[in-house]
């Protein structure tokens, strides 16, 4: 039991061993392609990156070693978008109650849309994506791309695990509804 | 439980969320069902797509050198330390502990890691084969002769390979196609046991391609998977024919080496 306390001690303190630029820098680029698909501007995305990247600095001290710093990053970056004008102005278009921690749509079965999105190019595909509301652009990208879990988007956005789940699913229904309308 | 309830699952499957009890259950209907199973191999080429489109930006490397520096002045300036060091003396057994720990850790995150890539290798391998059945001109090469499939492959692949005798087996080779892994060349051979289509890849043995164990039996969206290293090729031997149909054929592979 003693030993295993003093693992879980040099544990973290070797954690704080892990320089902020050692931590931030390898998200660098991953950071700036989510800023750019949030903001939609590469200016934006520079000044949202930029801004990020000097308050994560500055609340270093107070980030909680041991705990997932990319979640955190992520979350910090996130809200610092949803201050800016643009954030402000992409999520009041957003109906309130998608909000909502409702139940999942249910499964969608291999409808023609599916096969649809299966079958479609990157491109349209990125176009597909810029359309989405933000909400759903941020959370289908959190999980297909960086490959977040439940529990690291939950973290990131701020949102219960339920209203993970029901948002990524009715996100993947708008994904393959606007690539149907781009098919035309 | 049936169709329904299952494909309610499937995404929580795939995103790796599905607790491993339901899971293994999960696996056991897709290798049942055929219906399921195609609706599960349409969200996980899906996901891929999804994926792949997310890699959009790329930031200035311009950019990327003035928040570095900046980030720099900025420590300076506030007197923070970036890597956190001088933070005390910490006694030599602890050191060794951390130095333990963070080894372990790596070791885990490596392993992981490595797991990730090659279920994703596995998973693009299915791909490629569920695409050469579908295909109404699944080889380019057109025969079960042996001595005619290798040589056709000469100056299209950076590598020769040995091809089994199957007379006397239940095996018979379609033939062979040029197949690409994370942008390199390799060997697609076609077999066919019975009604079954069997795909055997073969890459040189570098990077992605590169197996983490020496042989491997796996299953991925219920076909059945075998893998293994020789002379630095990768084998990956991929279908829906029974399990022993696929370690016989894998078997013959090795033989002829």
């Amino acid at each position: 039991m003693i030993g295993w306390f003093t693992l879980v001690c040099v544990s973290e303190q070797s954690s704080l061993s892990g320089s902020f630029e050692e931590l931030a820098m390898p998200l660098f680029d991953r950071l700036y392609n989510f800023a750019h698909w949030l903001t939609q501007d590469r200016q934006e995305a520079e000044d949202l990156v930029q801004e990020t990247y000097a308050k994560a600095l500055k609340g270093f001290s107070s980030f909680q070693q041991g705990t997932n710093f990319r979640a955190w990053i992520y979350q910090i970056l996130r809200n610092t978008f949803l201050t800016s004008r643009t954030g402000l102005k992409s999520t009041a278009t957003v109906p309130l109650d998608m909000e909502s921690d409702s139940p999942m749509l249910p499964a969608v079965k291999d409808t023609p849309e599916s096969i649809l999105l299966q079958r479609s190019d990157r491109q349209l595909v990125q176009e597909a994506l810029s359309r989405l509301p933000v909400p759903y652009r941020e959370v289908l990208l959190l999980c297909e791309f960086e490959e977040m879990s439940y529990q690291e988007i939950s973290a990131t956005l701020a949102i219960p695990m339920g209203t993970v789940m029901s948002r990524l699913s009715r996100a993947r229904q708008a994904l393959r509804d606007t690539v149907r309308e781009l098919h035309g | 439980m049936g169709c329904e309830a299952w494909t309610e699952k499937l995404d929580a499957y795939f995103d790796g969320e599905l607790p491993a009890s339901e899971a293994r259950s999960l696996q056991q209907h897709l290798r049942e069902c055929a219906t399921c199973s195609a609706l599960g191999l349409a969200k996980v080429q899906a996901k891929l797509v999804v994926k792949s489109a997310g890699q959009r930006f790329v930031p200035d490397p311009a950019f990327r050198a003035r928040i570095e520096k900046s980030m720099t002045g900025r420590a300076r300036s506030s007197g923070l330390s970036l890597s956190l060091k001088g933070r005390g003396w910490l006694p030599v057994f602890e050191i060794i502990t951390v130095a333990a720990v963070v080894l372990i850790g790596a070791a885990l995150f490596l392993t992981l890691h490595r797991e990730r890539g090659e279920q994703q290798l596995i998973s693009e391998l299915v791909d490629q084969h569920v695409a050469t059945l579908a295909s109404a001109n699944p080889v380019d090469v057109v025969s079960s002769d042996r001595h005619t499939v290798k040589p056709w492959f000469e100056g299209k692949i950076p590598f020769t390979f040995n091809l089994p005798e199957l007379q006397g087996t239940p095996f018979v080779l379609v033939g062979g196609r040029v197949s690409y892994l994370s942008q390199s060349p390799g060997a697609e051979l076609i077999f066919r046991v019975r009604q079954h289509q069997i795909s055997v890849f073969l890459f040189q043995e570098r990077g992605p391609t590169r197996m983490r164990e020496n042989e491997a039996v796996q299953t991925a969206l219920s076909f059945q998977v075998r893998s293994w290293r020789h002379n630095g090729l990768s084998y990956f031997v991929i279908g829906d024919a029974s399990p022993q149909d696929l370690d016989k054929l894998s078997e013959l592979m090795k033989a002829a080496g």
